[in-house]
């Protein structure tokens, strides 16, 4: 697969790492599955690294991630960083006040949710998760971040699936990807 | 308290303490759940949660670090980063793509399931489980079954927060728990 970011030496050992899993969840989706870069320490160590050195100056108040793999990249990052780790859940999972944001999925809808509080006005936000595909998860964090008043500076996964074409529905915000999958 | 191995409470702990938050009556009434999300709030709180265990673990040998889904997720990876070990997600039921391996566990009514991947784990393994925190036991015991099966060696099991009335240490098969404090 295609690595972004031109000739970083340590994309190849990242890309090599990811596992595709054919017909997972159904007939023809060839998966990502990021759970074999998690076992090789170096290239997470890698891929954290990476975004960290992308993010480390620009001022981020806060790292918002998906449930669930979105919480295996995030908190890493949050914490080289020194900020906040916000985690954008399912519906019912978080305790005492929240706010929700529905959004389409192939069949039918499914509700994000963050926690009042947890983001001020004025925030910069990191939206991460494991992979963009059509771009619906990432857009409902960012919409759910911006109702709060957050700017949010960019969207960062580990995978994108260029032919669903997902950073067209970000609403102007930029992505950063370390691998392309064919 | 640390596992009540040393008198001396570590100076971080109160104010990993402090940044904890108590939700009342949730999932369901009379429960006063325990909430991490604002540890996650205060970065030198959780920057200290997680040096804690990689002091703690750091030159132990340990090969794995299995997190629990899904605030296993959030606490497991920095420490496995750290100590450099290979992270293991251990999942609820078909979220894991490919052969897995499962096992069912017990709750207050009914039963749920925790998976692994099948050659995540070697025999030789040394392995940490990680959980935000412990109540009866139920999803430590499974996800140390997961990891014995697979042939790993369970050294021992972390939290954050234990509640020590349900007595979840008891049902770890005598395998050590490791938390940082107790809640009542």
């Amino acid at each position: 697969m295609a690595s972004e970011g031109g000739e970083d030496p340590r994309l190849p050992r990242i890309a090599s790492t990811i596992r595709v899993i054919p017909d997972f969840p159904k007939p023809g989706i060839m998966f990502q599955d990021i759970t074999t870069l998690l076992l090789d320490h170096e290239a997470f160590r890698h891929t954290i690294d990476m975004f960290v050195e992308r993010y480390r100056d620009k001022r981020i108040t806060v790292v918002a991630g998906i449930e669930a793999r979105g919480f295996i990249f995030g908190p890493p990052i949050a914490l080289a960083i020194g900020c906040k780790f916000v985690p954008m859940r399912k519906p019912k999972k978080l305790p005492g006040e929240v706010i929700s944001e529905e959004y389409s999925l192939e069949y039918g809808t499914d509700i994000m949710e963050m926690h009042v509080g947890a983001v001020q006005p004025g925030d910069r936000a990191l939206v991460i998760d494991d992979l963009i595909a059509t771009g619906g998860t990432l857009a409902a964090a960012i919409r759910l971040l911006e109702r709060v008043g957050a700017e949010v500076v960019e969207c960062a996964c580990v995978i994108e699936l260029p032919e669903l074409q997902g950073y067209q529905r970000l609403g102007g915000k930029p992505l950063f990807v370390l691998v392309k999958a064919a | 308290m640390a596992c009540g191995e040393d008198k001396e409470q570590d100076p971080r702990i109160q104010g990993i303490a402090a940044s904890i938050r108590v939700v009342p009556d949730f999932p369901k009434k009379g429960i006063m759940f325990q909430d991490i999300t604002t540890l996650l709030l205060d970065p030198k709180a959780f920057k200290n949660t997680v040096d804690l265990f990689v002091e703690r673990y750091s030159g132990k040998n340990i090969s794995v670090v299995a997190g629990i889904e899904a605030r296993g997720f959030i606490f497991g990876p920095p420490i496995a980063l750290a100590i450099g070990a290979k992270f293991v997600p251990l999942r609820k039921p078909r979220k894991l793509p490919g052969e897995v391996i499962s096992e069912k566990y017990v709750l207050e009514y009914g039963t749920d399931c925790l998976e692994m991947h099948v050659g995540a784990i070697q025999p030789c393994d040394r392995a940490l489980v990680v959980d935000d925190l412990v109540a009866t036991g139920g999803t430590l015991r499974a996800a140390m079954n997961l990891l014995e099966r697979a042939g790993a060696e369970v050294v021992e099991c972390a939290c954050v927060i234990e509640l020590p009335e349900l007595k979840g240490r008891e049902r770890l098969n005598g395998k050590p728990l490791y938390v940082l404090m107790e809640s009542r």
